[in-house]
This record gives structure tokens, sequence and C-alpha cells, in this order.
């Protein structure tokens, strides 16, 4: 009969309480996207990096895991790569950052598509002067770009000449000479992708490899995958804890304005159930439910906004941003965003249940 | 012989308006048999009402005795009271109070949900439904009913849980002619027929003359009937 009660406050003032729930729901979409895109972004690096089609990668000395990496590594050790045992293939990359997560990759087209299987051209063809670039599919979307479209980096002009399919390292590719002249890293590379005969042999080629480069971070590809996660990035893991604080706050706040002018206006009918002998626990029950089915309603409209976010986000900045949809955090949003609304529906409540019977009955 | 229902002696009540003490009940003297139907009447200001929330546990004592179905309310506490709301003093308001977000079904119900109990309704009640009329408005909210009807309404959830006493605050101060009389005619008929004990505050000697006992209330003081 309470949840009853409870069902009919709510809808009895329903635009009160879709606004709460929407504004409940905003914290959990926050909390959401911003996870969502932090794993979607390294679940999209990892399919990129995957896409390379190498067994082990060398990365410069000093440097982590993921992350961008300056160009520091000596281009002769690629040479060398190639010449170790089980080596088949062995290419050096050069990567650029262009601000914030963008990046621009000097490649050897030739080397690089031979070890990924190939590149699949939507539209145009490989670079094959100076002044050209080629681009994923994403980023042409996104930026409203196509065969022969004009695109400045790096204080210069370059002509698009190809799209290429998604999924292979990287956005924007140029030839790697002409990025390590425009730098001045001519002979440096910033990753060395290194191909095997043979992928079960990784783990003695690393062996191998680490007795002459014991200074460098050598990975398998395996190895290298399982370091992109949230976990990884400490400054992701803050920002999350920040916008985890900010839900609660909201929460808390949207839940006491609207529970307390609710409490306010239900003055009476909180003393009608008291002359009909309900206690203090009974009125607090009622508040209670009313606030916990009010954040599970926008738990489910935060979480349905949250694929409008990651619709939004493919749509208008596909290769800026990619954004998961993480399952596993819809629990733990939910429950950060109703322990918000439990704290922010205490005050009234108490209060409501202290309410005088009498006085509640005057109230007109 | 068995003990009255209600049993009120030197009862007083002083409560504080601003920096002025009011002093509402000023030693009443009363008692009420089970199955009684007693209308107190008085001017506004007699203290009728106070006497009427002092019955319901809505306000306790200052001192005297009230003794009511065998409880003293000199000794319940506020939890205590709403104890007896639950289950000894069943409620009729002039404004109805009826909850707007509920059916008339449901605003019965809540009463039993409040008093812990469960279950379909007893054959008893269900006749009660039948005389007020109300059988077809089950499932009606408030706002669809006229001011008859939710006082109708208002008088069966009161005795859903077969309470001890039915304390009625000027159950037709609302209603026009027509409807006090239906009112009253079925508030009689529950006294009646069930033996319902009922306790109605009223300044209409219209109203008050459908009781088998009138007092008169004023200045604090009750009178009996002339």
């Amino acid at each position: 009969m309470v949840y009853k009660l409870v069902w009919e406050n709510l809808k009895h003032r329903p635009v009160r309480t879709l606004l709460s729930s929407l504004a409940i729901g905003l914290g959990v979409t926050m909390m959401l996207t911003l996870v969502g895109v932090g794993e979607g972004m390294l679940r999209d690096q990892e399919a990129r990096t995957r896409g390379v089609g190498a067994d082990i990668i060398i990365r410069p000395a000093g440097s982590s895991a993921i992350g961008i990496t300056p160009p520091n590594i000596n281009e002769r050790l690629v040479a060398w790569a190639k010449e170790q045992p089980h080596v088949t293939q062995a290419t050096g990359v050069t990567i650029q950052p262009l601000g914030g997560v963008s990046t621009v990759h000097g490649v050897d087209l030739d080397e690089l598509s031979k070890m990924s299987g190939g590149f699949t051209f939507i539209n145009g063809r490989p670079f094959q002067s100076g002044q050209e670039a080629i681009i994923d599919e994403y980023y042409a979307k996104e930026k409203k770009l196509h065969v022969g479209s004009v695109v400045k980096i790096l204080n210069r002009d370059w002509n698009v000449t190809g799209i290429f399919r998604g999924g292979k390292l990287t956005r924007m590719m140029l030839p790697k000479s002409v990025l390590q002249d425009l730098t001045a890293t001519t002979g440096k590379v910033s990753v060395i992708y290194v191909k095997l005969d043979d992928p079960k042999q990784t783990q003695a080629v690393i062996a191998h490899f680490k007795q002459t480069l014991s200074d460098y971070p050598i990975y398998s590809m395996d190895e290298l995958a399982s370091q992109f996660s949230v976990n990884s990035i400490p400054e992701l893991k803050t920002f999350i804890g920040v916008v985890m604080t900010l839900s609660v706050l909201f929460g808390f706040l949207v839940v006491f304005l609207a529970m307390y002018t609710a409490i306010l206006e239900r003055t009476r009918e909180i003393g009608i159930l008291k002359a009909l002998g309900a206690g203090q626990s009974y009125v607090l029950g009622i508040l209670l439910r009313e606030t916990i089915l009010m954040a599970i309603i926008g738990s489910l409209m935060g979480i349905g906004m949250s694929y409008v976010t990651r619709w939004l986000i493919a749509t208008f900045i596909p290769a800026s941003m990619t954004q998961a949809i993480v399952y596993s955090w819809w629990p733990i949003a939910s429950g950060i965003t109703l322990g918000g609304a439990l704290l922010g529906v205490l005050y009234p409540a108490i209060k409501a249940a202290r309410q005088d019977a009498l006085e509640s009955l005057s109230y007109d | 012989m068995t003990e009255p229902i209600i049993a009120i002696r030197d009862l007083r009540k002083t409560f504080r308006s601003g920096e002025v003490d009011v002093h509402a009940l000023r030693g009443v003297d009363l008692t009420v048999e089970h199955g009684e139907f007693l209308a107190i009447v008085g001017p506004s200001g007699s203290g009728k009402s106070t006497l009427f929330n002092i019955l319901g546990g809505l306000t306790p004592p200052t001192s005297g005795t009230v003794i009511i179905d065998g409880q003293d309310l000199m000794k319940l506490s506020d939890s205590g009271r709403t104890k007896l709301r639950k289950k000894t003093v069943g409620f009729v308001f002039q404004k109805y109070n009826l909850l707007p977000t509920l059916t008339v079904g449901d605003n019965i119900e809540i009463a039993r949900d409040i008093a812990g109990f469960k279950g379909p309704l007893d054959q008893q009640f269900r006749d009660v439904i039948e005389t007020l009329g109300i059988a077809d408005k089950m499932d009606r909210k408030p706002r669809q009913l006229s001011g008859g009807e939710q006082q109708r309404v208002a008088i069966a959830r009161s005795v859903v849980n077969h309470p001890a006493i039915l304390l009625a605050d000027e159950p037709t101060g609302n209603l026009d002619t027509e409807n006090s009389t239906l009112v009253l005619d079925l508030m009689r008929s529950l006294n009646k027929k069930l033996g319902q004990t009922i306790l109605m505050i009223t300044h209409n000697p219209e109203a008050a003359a459908f009781a088998d006992r009138i007092v008169h209330m004023r200045d604090g003081h009750l009178h009996a009937a002339a």
C-alpha cells in the first residue's frame, strides 16, 4: 500500500517528478559519459594499435606503455631489429602531437601496409609526395574532409589524397621522412613495431631484445593491450573522482530542493497520515521510498541519456572521441547518485516525520 | 457493570499563544458509555476542538485524568498517542481530509495499512460501505466526488479498523442541508446497528439533535443539556 501511495504521489506531480529525475539522471549521464569516453578511447586506441599487425612494440627509454612519446629512438634500431631471429618485419613510426589528444603519425606506408595486411581506401589513394596526407574515415567525417581537401597541420598545407578504413594505427598519416624533417627529428622514431614469423616466439624475442635494449620498454601486443585501462591513467581516475563528487552533490541539491518543497506542499497530507496513526518511521519510509524511486527513474534516464551522448559523439566528433557503453558502471553510477539523493532527502524527511500532527492538519 | 469508554476528570489544557497563556479547558468532567452517540455543542473558542484533539491523541492534556478504552492519556508518550490513533479512535473531520492522490479504496486501505491490518475487508465493513453508498466509487479520486460523498468516504475510513470511538469534528460543517442530513443519518445508523461509540463536536444544534445526548461547552467548561 505504501508503494502505491509513493507511486501516486510521484504521478500526482508529473512535471516535478520528471524534472527531478532528469536532474538526478544528469549526474548518472555525466559519470557514464566520462567513464565511457575514457574506456572508449582506450579501446579505440588498443584496436588501432592491434590493427598495425605487430607482435612486439619497442617504446623509447623512460616512456610509459601508453601516451604520446617524442621521437627519440634512433632509427638505426629498426634496421637492427629486422636482422634479429624470427623477425620478419620492423617499422618505425614518428608521432607528433597536435594539441589535446590529437596526433599525426609519420609512417613508411609500404612497410606499415605490409605489416598490417594492407590499407583499405574508401576514397583516393596512398600519399606519394611530401605534400600529401591520408586520413581515416572518422577524421574525414568529423572535419568534413574529402579527397582533394587541404588540411593545415604544423603550419603547412597538406592535400588529402586518400581516406582509409579506420582501425589502423592513427587517424592521419604523413610520409615519415617529411614529418621528421619538419620536426627536426631526422633519424628518430617514436615507436618501433616488430612482426615475427611465429607469434609463439614473442617472449623469447623480447628477452633477446632486452639483452641489447635494456633501457627500452618492450611489450608484446597482449601486454600493451592490457595496459589500455583507466587504471593506467591516474589523471583520468582523479577526474572521474571529481565528477563522482559533483554527481553526489548534484543529486543531493536536486533532491533536497525537490523534497523540501514537496513536503511543504504536502504538510496537510502528512498530518492526515499522522491522524490515522502513522508514526515517524512510516512517514520517513514514504519519503525515502519516493526518493529511491525517483533516483531509479533518474538512473534509467541517465543510462538512456548516455546512449544519446554516445550518438552525439559518434555523429559529430567521431575522430576526437569514442564513447563506450560500460555496463559495469551502471550500478556504480546509479548507486552513487542514489547516495546523493538519500543524503538530500534526509533533512526534509526527518523534518516531515517530526511534524506535529495537529499543526499539519491545520495547514492550508 | 462495564467501565465507561471515556472517563474524563478535571481535564485542563493550557497552551501558549504568543506571550499569553490560553486556558482552553478549565476542568472538564465527562463520562461516555459504550455505544453512546454524544454531541458536544458550543460556540467557537469554547474549547470543544481542544477536547476533540486531546481525546484523539493529537495533543496531550495539561492536567487531569482522561481514560479512553482503559488507557490513561496522561501517561501516554507521543508514540503511545500515535498507537491510540492507529487502533482506538477514528476521525471524521470537517474538511474530509482524504489523501488526494489515492482512490477511495486506497484511502480506506491506507488506514488499514497504518494500523497493520492485512487481508481482505471483513463482511461487517463491506456492509458499512454498502450502507454509506460508496461501494461503486472505490476507484474514484476524492476530486471526482461531491462533498457529501467525500465525507461518507471519510466515515468509512474512520471505522475500517473498528475503533472503540469515532470522533467527528463538525462533520457537516462543509455540507448542504441534504448532505448533512444524509451524513448524520448514516452516523446514527452506524451507532445503532454496530454499537459504534460516537463523539461529535458541532456548533449546529440541528446536527446535535441526531445524538443520544447533548452536552454544551462554553469557556472551557461542559454543561449538561437543559
